[in-house]
């Protein structure tokens, strides 16, 4: 399947509408937006890995003038719900300030609120707090041990999820080949949490500016402030600095909420970078796997078993879970046909895990690819001949894996044909042969792996049985005003996805109309329409599909207006670039304007029962989705699954143990592009972060419990130095399932590189016999095993 | 402690106003001047998104207090714009090509590419990758930043204006 | 991250900055580039009371050359020491050194005399100060001194400057540049990190060919910059062949201190020390010899 040309908007070379305001400065960020009256918050933290609570005595810092406010954990717990998790863990206690007992280092344990932040900050340091230290377990495999300290001693122990699914006949013939591998996988976005909370007490409601990224934000909001969901406004229109699904600020955004309500004054809180590492609670899936493979002598895979065992932190939220969507993808793009997954979530006294990129598919991707790899080097086979092997072909989709997902479409042997040809395969490895008589270690690594999405969410129910939930829809608002102008609202916000550009092309495309006279808008959330926010990939499926229903609509609404006025059957006419015309005759036509002006103005010449105007909405479900998991577990988990695969080549210098990265190919397919600049960027980007969690990037925590990693000059985000450029070759293997044929690409790059790094850096290290199966694969690590 | 009257040029005009001696740079721009396109990523000099031009040169206005850049030059992101409003090429090189996500780094990076273009109009991928070493984006891998001030440079030795 | 407040004077002359050091019993700070100092006072790890500002004080910029020496004002942007032909042609390992210190937009801003002061374990200029010998000029109310490099560093972030002192000036010395060469070598984890260990050689080789002058000198693994005068010792008359390079230096590793941290332990800047030393070296004698660039 080639370029698609069949369309008059989608997949052609266009502008991002959003990107004007950010080359002027003129974004409208959370941290932007100032109210007459604001206060400032800053936190006090806990210095100890886990430790109770003594006392407070914040007379001190009360004292000092300009400070308002200094609220404890005690206070808010008795004035809030606990907030959500995605386990059934109704013992475990999650709340934004520590009450009682502080449970990692960095946790923030009371909230002070000030004219300015300098202020604030000046008084924090005046509050003491008289701690008892207690015992605490960092390392995740020690947690599991009965004799560990427990985090959370309400619950027991400290194993937040412990569970096995079998899926087909694992206890086939099975040769062991054992593994294990562990990855941490986080990131850090640019801009820290920030969230600005006002209480209008003539209107009561709650205003609420925050940079989010959330199902569910003004839900969750109102359930732990026990408000109607309908006094909470959030405003969708913020622009968000980049999240990645860290940014769920929950517990900030009921801090300030709080603080609004009882103050009467709009509170503001932006983190700090140290507020933001050690305590906003953003780590990333932090796993280790173990594996085994079933294979015969041909190199075919007949089953799987893994065993994942993930580090919650401290708290369990929603980000357990994400140790449930890689179900969607259990068996990555090969035909095998059973598999067993064992999954474990285990706490420790460390910050809490959130969702990354990719909600556990990255790491995921990481052991399969590992383990395809280890099975070509005890065969002696290439490793592109081994994933040739066993990729699921391009006449077998739909494909159902054992977990009970259905792989929508996809041609993996054209994508890795077209990526071969045009890394030149045959080159890198004579140049990495070059590399490697000048003295350097040198390695190719090649990685082909999955992105679901299209974000149904079912992991949810089967995780937790009682969270008996399949609904997760989008929506899309139209309105052609009496001028002809199009408006498209959107219920949820945007953190570098151009959700605007992809509104305004797909309702373009239907409607035939011009995306750049389409306006897109954020709502607030009590006029918005239900949506289930930018997660797993989904916004491009989801969205462009509610866009595509909701324009359809009014599409229909112009043909019956046109219908009625030229007294003839709808099938007797032509819809074109937003006029309506009699078939074979096209000088018959009424224009946009004209028919816009009938629905608005001319009450007198539309169909009968029409309702004035011309608007539509459309809120649909997720496609595939709707069904609980069965008792084995099985279902389908997101419905749409993209493809690519990588080749970098790397270098190491043998005696510093440091990484260069020379080249850069990916192939890609995600269905239908709907704007090619963002696709583009969002894979490279994802690349980018993709080498960053598999060489640098690490929330690194020492034995005493104290996180390392807690300023950017320890957390390393790669710079341009670090990323190389990048050739993308593109396939296009349209979805069955959505308006366009497009797929999600959210999580495009990231999903693959970390796998395809590990292979590079792994091949350079064959020749000596070495390997390393632990991610970030540091300067540090790799020179130890070189030399140490 | 007592606070400080800070008069500076920005962006071509005369500013002035009150700051603590404590109060960076960045602060003063987004606070006290309403300046908000320069931004906060680590206020501690690593990230690069609060660059501006200091005295024609790109600075982390995160690493100086306001008073002690009083009396001196700054051009911030909103200075790039014509005062019509209309695009500066590098600008409108970053719109065509996507340079950006969400946004937050842009700032830094535009002003980093626009010190790099008035010192080296040809510059290779590898000086516009030092140019912009200093400025960190998790949305990009940079690559369409680099694409865009390749672009830039050409079309400014076109003779654009 | 706000800092603590503070009281700022802006300095207009150095008579003006000792005074106020003076007056500040200890507890007054000088401020030039401030791109270390100002992040340690945003996470409250450094609280002065008083900030003096330098960066006015015309006397306390500029590049001179003079006899054998060139002598750097202690304000001095270390951008424009880079941007400098005459640092290149007469102290060319420091130029090198230079384009490893940070990135642009904190060289537009810090300064040769504040890079020193803070002395850093793996910051570039104490190391090449320290290789070259270099005499750091310092003023009080008291008067001036001049402390060479040797005596200047005293550990990880100390020098031995007191606390009512201002730098003034950095004098380097100059080699003749007839078979003249250096190296500089370091391992950073990205571009423009702190070392996690760094290597400078500079070596003038006799008429035959053979080692007449060599100083090496390490960073990053010592609590201040060393020089290794064992190793000097052992090459220095010799051929500097690749065998008897790696028989000087194969002792490395016992002669540093490394301290671990994050980002590297203590045993990777031992070994990494003896490898970046090799290194620093056969590229001093290739460019002694005209062998390399």
């Amino acid at each position: 399947m080639n370029a698609p040309t069949e369309f008059r908007y989608i997949s052609k070379k266009r502008r991002v509408k959003e990107d004007r305001r950010f080359i002027t400065g003129r974004g409208r960020y959370a941290a932007d937006y100032k109210l007459p009256g604001m206060l400032h918050v800053a936190m006090v933290s806990s210095p100890f890995a886990c430790a109770d609570i003594k006392s407070i005595n914040a007379d001190a810092a009360l004292a000092m003038p300009g400070v308002h406010y200094v609220l404890t954990g005690e206070e808010l717990a008795a004035n809030i719900n606990p907030l959500l998790s995605g386990l059934d863990l109704p013992e475990v206690k999650r709340l934004p300030l520590a009450n009682g007992r502080a449970r990692y280092a960095g946790e923030w344990v009371a909230a002070v609120v000030a004219d300015t932040r300098h202020i604030a900050e000046d008084a924090a340091e005046l509050v003491e707090i008289d701690y008892d230290m207690l015992d605490f377990v960092i390392d995740p495999e020690e947690a599991i041990k009965p004799e560990a300290p427990v985090v959370h001693p309400e619950k027991g122990d400290n194993i937040f999820f412990d569970k096995t699914w079998v899926w087909g006949d694992v206890e086939g013939d099975f040769k062991r080949a054992p593994h294990s591998l562990s990855l941490r996988c986080s990131t850090v976005p640019i801009e820290t949490f920030a969230v600005t909370a006002s209480w209008d007490d003539g209107r009561e409601m709650l205003d609420v500016w925050a940079s989010i990224q959330m199902p569910k934000y003004p839900e969750q909001i109102a359930r732990a402030l026990r408000l109607p969901v309908s006094s909470v406004n959030v405003h969708f229109d913020v622009d968000v600095g980049g999240s990645y699904g860290l940014k769920r600020g929950i517990r900030q955004t009921v801090i300030v909420s709080y603080l609004t309500r009882k103050l009467r004054r709009p509170v503001r809180f932006i983190e700090d970078r140290l507020e933001n590492m050690a305590g906003g609670e953003m780590h990333g899936p932090d796993r280790i796997f173990d594996m085994e493979v079933a294979y015969d002598d041909d190199g075919i895979m007949h089953s799987l078993k893994i065993t994942a065992t993930d580090d919650c932190g401290c708290y369990p939220g929603r980000a357990p879970l994400q140790l449930g969507k890689p179900v969607s993808a259990i068996v990555g793009p090969y035909r095998i046909g059973s598999a067993q997954y064992h999954a474990r979530s285990v706490s420790t006294n460390k910050t809490s895990q959130e969702a990354v990129r990719g909600f556990g598919q990255a790491p995921t991707n990481f052991a399969i690819e590992t383990v395809v790899d280890r099975i070509a080097r005890e065969l002696g086979m290439e490793r592109e001949e081994i994933r040739r092997r066993n990729l699921i072909r391009s006449d077998e989709f739909p494909w159902r894996i054992p977990s009970g997902s259905e792989y929508d479409s996809g041609d993996y042997h054209a994508v890795l044909d077209k990526l071969m040809e045009a890394a030149g395969w045959d080159a890198l490895i004579a140049k990495r042969d070059e590399l490697r008589a000048e003295g350097k270690l040198a390695g190719l690594g090649l990685s082909t792996c999955l992105e679901p999405s299209g974000g149904n969410s079912s992991f949810e129910p089967l995780f937790n049985p009682k969270n008996d939930t399949t609904t997760w829809m989008e929506s899309c608002l139209i309105k052609v005003d009496m001028l002809g102008g199009i408006s498209a609202m959107m219920g949820t916000s945007t953190s570098g996805q151009g959700h605007e550009t992809l509104l305004s092309v797909s309702i373009g495309e239907v409607l035939e109309r011009d995306p750049d006279s389409i306006r897109a808008i954020h709502s607030e959330s009590v006029t918005a329409l239900p949506s289930n926010s930018p997660v797993g990939s989904r916004m491009a499926i989801m969205l462009g599909g509610a866009a595509a229903g909701a324009a359809r609509k009014i599409k229909a609404q112009l043909i019956a207006i046109a219908a009625h006025n030229f007294q003839l059957p709808e099938d007797r006419l032509v819809y074109e670039g937003g006029d309506v015309y009699v078939e074979g005759d096209p000088d018959r036509r009424m224009k946009w304007e004209q028919l816009v002006d009938i629905a608005h103005r001319q009450y007198h010449n539309m169909p009968l029962g029409s309702e004035p105007g011309l608007q539509a909405q459309h809120t649909w479900e997720v496609p595939t989705g709707g069904a609980m998991p069965a008792a084995d577990g099985t279902v389908q988990m997101y419905p749409c699954y993209a493809f690519e695969a990588h080749i970098p080549l790397v270098s190491i210098d043998p005696g510093t143990g440091q990484v260069e990265i020379h080249d850069y190919f990916i192939g890609h397919d995600c269905g239908t592009v709907i704007n090619p600049d963002i696709v583009r960027g969002m894979t490279f980007g994802g690349i980018a972060h993709g080498i960053g969690a598999a060489l640098y990037e690490k929330f690194q925590y020492d034995e005493s419990g104290q996180l390392q990693a807690g300023t950017f000059m320890d957390y390393l985000l790669p710079s341009a130095h670090e990323i190389p450029s990048v050739g993308m070759v593109k396939h296009f293997t349209p979805s069955p399932l959505t308006e366009f044929g497009q797929k999600g690409s959210g999580e495009s790059g990231y999903l693959g590189a970390p796998a395809a790094i590990a292979g590079a850096v792994n091949d350079a290290l064959a020749p000596l016999g070495k390997s390393i199966e632990t991610l970030p694969m540091r300067v540090r690590d790799i020179e130890a095993l070189l030399n140490g | 402690m007592s606070t400080h009257t800070v008069k500076l040029t920005v962006n071509g005009k005369s500013c002035e106003g009150e700051a603590e001696a404590r109060m960076t740079l960045v602060d003063f721009l987004r606070d006290v001047l309403e300046l908000t396109g320069t931004h906060i990523g680590c206020e501690h000099g690593v990230c690069g998104a609060c660059s501006v031009i200091l005295d024609g040169k790109p600075v982390r206005s995160c690493l100086i207090y306001a008073v002690m850049a009083d009396g001196h030059e700054i051009t911030t992101v909103e200075g790039l714009e014509g005062s019509d409003g209309s695009l500066s090429p590098l600008q409108d090189a970053f719109w065509e090509n996507h340079a950006m996500q969400c946004g937050y780094c842009t700032p830094g990076m535009l002003i980093a590419s626009h010190h790099l273009l008035q010192e080296n109009p040809s510059p290779s991928e590898e000086e516009i990758r030092e140019a912009i070493g200093g400025n960190l984006c998790r949305c990009t891998g940079y690559q369409q930043i680099v694409e865009a001030v390749q672009m830039a440079a050409e079309k400014m030795k076109g003779g654009a204006a | 991250m706000k800092a603590a407040a503070f009281d700022y004077i802006r300095a207009r002359s150095l008579d003006e900055v000792c005074q106020a050091l003076a007056d500040g019993d200890g507890e007054a700070r000088i401020i030039a580039g401030g791109q270390t100092l100002i992040p340690l006072m945003a996470m409250r790890m450094a609280r002065p009371e008083t900030l003096i500002d330098i960066n006015d004080i015309g006397e306390l910029s500029g590049i001179e050359t003079g006899g054998d020496f060139v002598t750097i004002k202690a304000c001095t942007r270390q951008a424009d020491i880079l941007a400098s032909d005459t640092v290149r042609a007469a102290l060319p390992v420091l130029s090198d050194a230079l384009s490893h210190v940070g990135h642009t937009q904190t060289r537009n801003r810090g300064t040769v005399g504040g890079s020193l002061v803070n002395a850093d374990p793996s910051a570039e200029i104490p190391l090449i100060a320290r290789l070259l010998d270099a005499d750091m000029t310092a003023r009080s109310i008291s008067g001036e001194r001049t402390i060479p490099a040797a005596g200047f560093f005293d550990s990880a972030m100390m020098t031995t400057l007191e606390p009512e002192e201002c730098l003034v000036e950095v004098r380097f010395p100059v080699w003749p540049a007839n078979r003249t060469g250096h190296g500089f070598h370091e391992s950073s984890i990205r571009d423009s990190d702190f070392a996690l260990a760094a290597a400078a050689a500079q070596l003038t080789l006799d008429q035959s060919g053979n080692c007449a002058r060599l100083h090496l000198a390490i960073g990053g693994a010592t609590p201040a910059p060393w020089r290794l005068d064992a190793v000097e010792a052992a090459l220095t008359g010799g051929d500097l062949s690749d065998e008897a390079i790696e028989a000087a230096i194969a002792d490395i590793p016992d002669m540093v201190e490394p301290q671990s941290d994050v980002h590297a332990d203590a045993d990777y800047r031992r070994r990494v020390a003896r490898v970046l030393a090799g290194r620093a070296i056969c590229d001093a004698r290739d460019r002694a010899k005209g062998d390399r660039a």
